[in-house]
């Protein structure tokens, strides 16, 4: 049992989202990061969608009523319990009574709280992400508040070593300038102007404050032009589509974003790298660098590789810890 | 004639919109929709207005296999009618809780209650469910509704306002932005991720607009 002591209308609880709910009309939602959530619920022996806490607002802290495992994953928050600091990317005990604070991230932008069984929360639509367009998932369909209290999956007592462990290799984040990430071309790239599709290549694109996990709107100092005027009937588009309205600027459609939309789309970005774009903060710029479908499903497989290694490995470490 | 592009390597849009909206495309669509959900490797099947939109995992089927078997199981698919039932959606027009109708009713060059009668007497058709949780798309907005999306959406458009935008009718889900123009606003619960069926509405079902005070 857990309870937050610090209210945001940003931090929710989140897994990996309903990829099966959208012929209702439902965003696939989840973590902004699913690696990092992953990787936290890997190093405590969780599934790796388990459900945890995606905190965009900080200072964040919680107090444990019990003995709890936790990791901390994510943007390279400062972390405390009990005031002591906490190395990054870190999974240990807390005590009851002890208190975990995180600092705005020096780098990144979303930090994952995972805890050990998974935060229970009724699994609504069948995910306990929170929905917060639908009002449903998660605590009552809404972000956390100061007072909430949350109570894990009971999980098999399996201990961490005394003082914690954590990750050796760290999932990349943005640099203080920025990112750049991988696309492939979408539906009516060949619309737009051979200027606008060099553009959008060539060109750094600023990531304005309308920025959530429904979508990012960026500022391009040359705005995108279509070839000819296009009206196009309503579609599905998925995580990542970078649509292109009228005025040229365009907006990157995020994990919570519309299942359906009618603007013309330029390019998607590819799944693995959407997490880079969570960590993106406002202000910083994006860069689109163009790749082919076989190198996209290359580094989708490679990801899926990297964390079930990272899963065996931890099993084998927690196997020889119990031994 | 269709056109197939990537939605990123998991996912492929079929495109088979050719012109004004076809209901017999759109038959077609659901019959598509309804092999290709039943694929192993597929996520979902989204049917949108004369499209389709197909997700998988890439991590079980590369993503060619899956293209050849969506252009085959379109070529091989005809018109396919589903069990439609009759829905009634009534409707409070006007007044605080439809603040776009004069604006329509100059548009369509119609009085207010012409307007009005001209929303009610259409027979409307569940096209495709999305956007947002339990949202339909209804063709059969007569063409002198047809009014085109506001310039700049509402960023708050409230649960249950009864809508017309693009050439289509529709009902607001939840309170969320939108581009639609609001006629007036209707009690019914188009969602409720609690029910057994979350979705008032079924992909081909007919819907009619009734007039309340």
């Amino acid at each position: 049992m857990i309870e937050v002591l610090t209210g945001s209308t940003l931090n929710t609880i989140q897994d990996f989202g309903r990829a099966h709910a959208m012929t209702l009309g439902v965003a696939r939602g989840g973590a902004m990061d699913r690696l990092a959530l992953a990787c936290g619920n890997i190093l405590l022996g969780n599934a790796p969608d388990a459900a945890g806490i995606e905190i965009v607002f900080f200072p964040f802290r919680v107090r444990f009523h019990t003995a709890t495992t936790f990791a901390v994953t994510g943007a390279e928050c400062p972390a405390t319990l009990d005031g002591q600091a906490l190395p990054k990317d870190w999974a240990t005990t807390a005590q009851p009574g002890q208190v975990l604070a995180l600092q705005a991230p020096a780098q990144g932008a979303r930090c994952y709280l995972a805890l050990g069984g998974g935060i229970d929360v009724p699994p609504v639509l069948g995910a306990r992400a929170t929905d917060l367009k639908g009002g449903f998932g998660g605590l009552d369909g809404r972000a956390l508040r100061k007072g909430d209290r949350l109570a894990c999956v009971p999980a098999l007592a399996s201990p961490l070593p005394h003082s914690g462990y954590g990750l050796s290799r760290r999932c990349p984040l943005p640099s203080s300038d920025g990112t750049t990430v991988r696309v492939l071309p979408a539906a009516e790239y060949d619309v737009f102007t051979t200027a606008a599709q060099t553009l959008f290549h060539g060109q750094a694109w600023r990531l304005t404050p309308s920025a959530n996990r429904m979508g990012y709107r960026l500022e391009g100092e040359t705005t995108l032009a279509l070839t000819r005027p296009l009206n196009l009937f309503s579609h599905g588009i998925v995580p990542g589509t970078v649509q292109v309205p009228p005025a040229g600027q365009p907006i990157i459609q995020m994990t919570d974003a519309n299942t359906c939309g009618g603007y013309p789309k330029i390019a998607t970005v590819i799944e693995p790298d959407l997490r880079l774009l969570a960590q993106t903060p406002v202000g910083t710029f994006i860069r689109f660098i163009a790749i082919t479908r076989e190198e996209a499903v290359d580094a989708i497989r490679a990801e899926t590789r990297a964390v079930q290694v990272l899963a065996r490995d931890v099993a084998r470490l927690r196997t020889s810890l119990t031994a | 004639m269709i056109r197939i592009s990537m939605a990123g390597a998991g996912a492929l849009l079929l495109d088979a919109a050719n012109g004004a909206f076809s209901d017999a495309t759109q038959q077609r669509i659901w019959a598509t929709a309804r092999l290709m959900g039943a694929q192993p490797s597929v996520i979902q099947a989204v049917p949108g207005v004369n499209n389709l939109l197909v997700t998988f995992d890439v991590n079980d089927i590369d993503p060619p296999v899956v293209e050849r078997t969506l252009l085959e199981t379109w070529d091989r698919t005809t018109p396919e009618t589903t069990p439609s039932r009759d829905i009634e959606i009534p409707v409070t027009y006007g007044g605080d809780f439809g603040e776009d109708l004069a604006l329509v009713s100059h548009f369509a060059g119609l009085s207010i209650d012409q307007t009005i009668a001209l929303h009610t007497s259409g027979r409307y058709s569940v096209a495709a469910i999305g956007a947002m949780p339990g949202f339909a798309y209804l063709t059969g907005l007569d063409p002198r509704l047809a009014i085109p999306r506001r310039d700049t959406p509402r960023l708050k458009v409230e649960q249950g306002a009864v809508c017309i935008g693009g050439g289509h009718a529709g009902v607001m889900p939840c309170t969320s932005p939108s581009g639609w123009h609001i006629l007036g606003r209707t009690d019914l619960a188009l969602f409720d991720a609690f029910r057994s069926e979350p979705c008032l509405l079924r992909l081909g079902d007919t819907v009619r607009f009734v007039r309340v005070p």
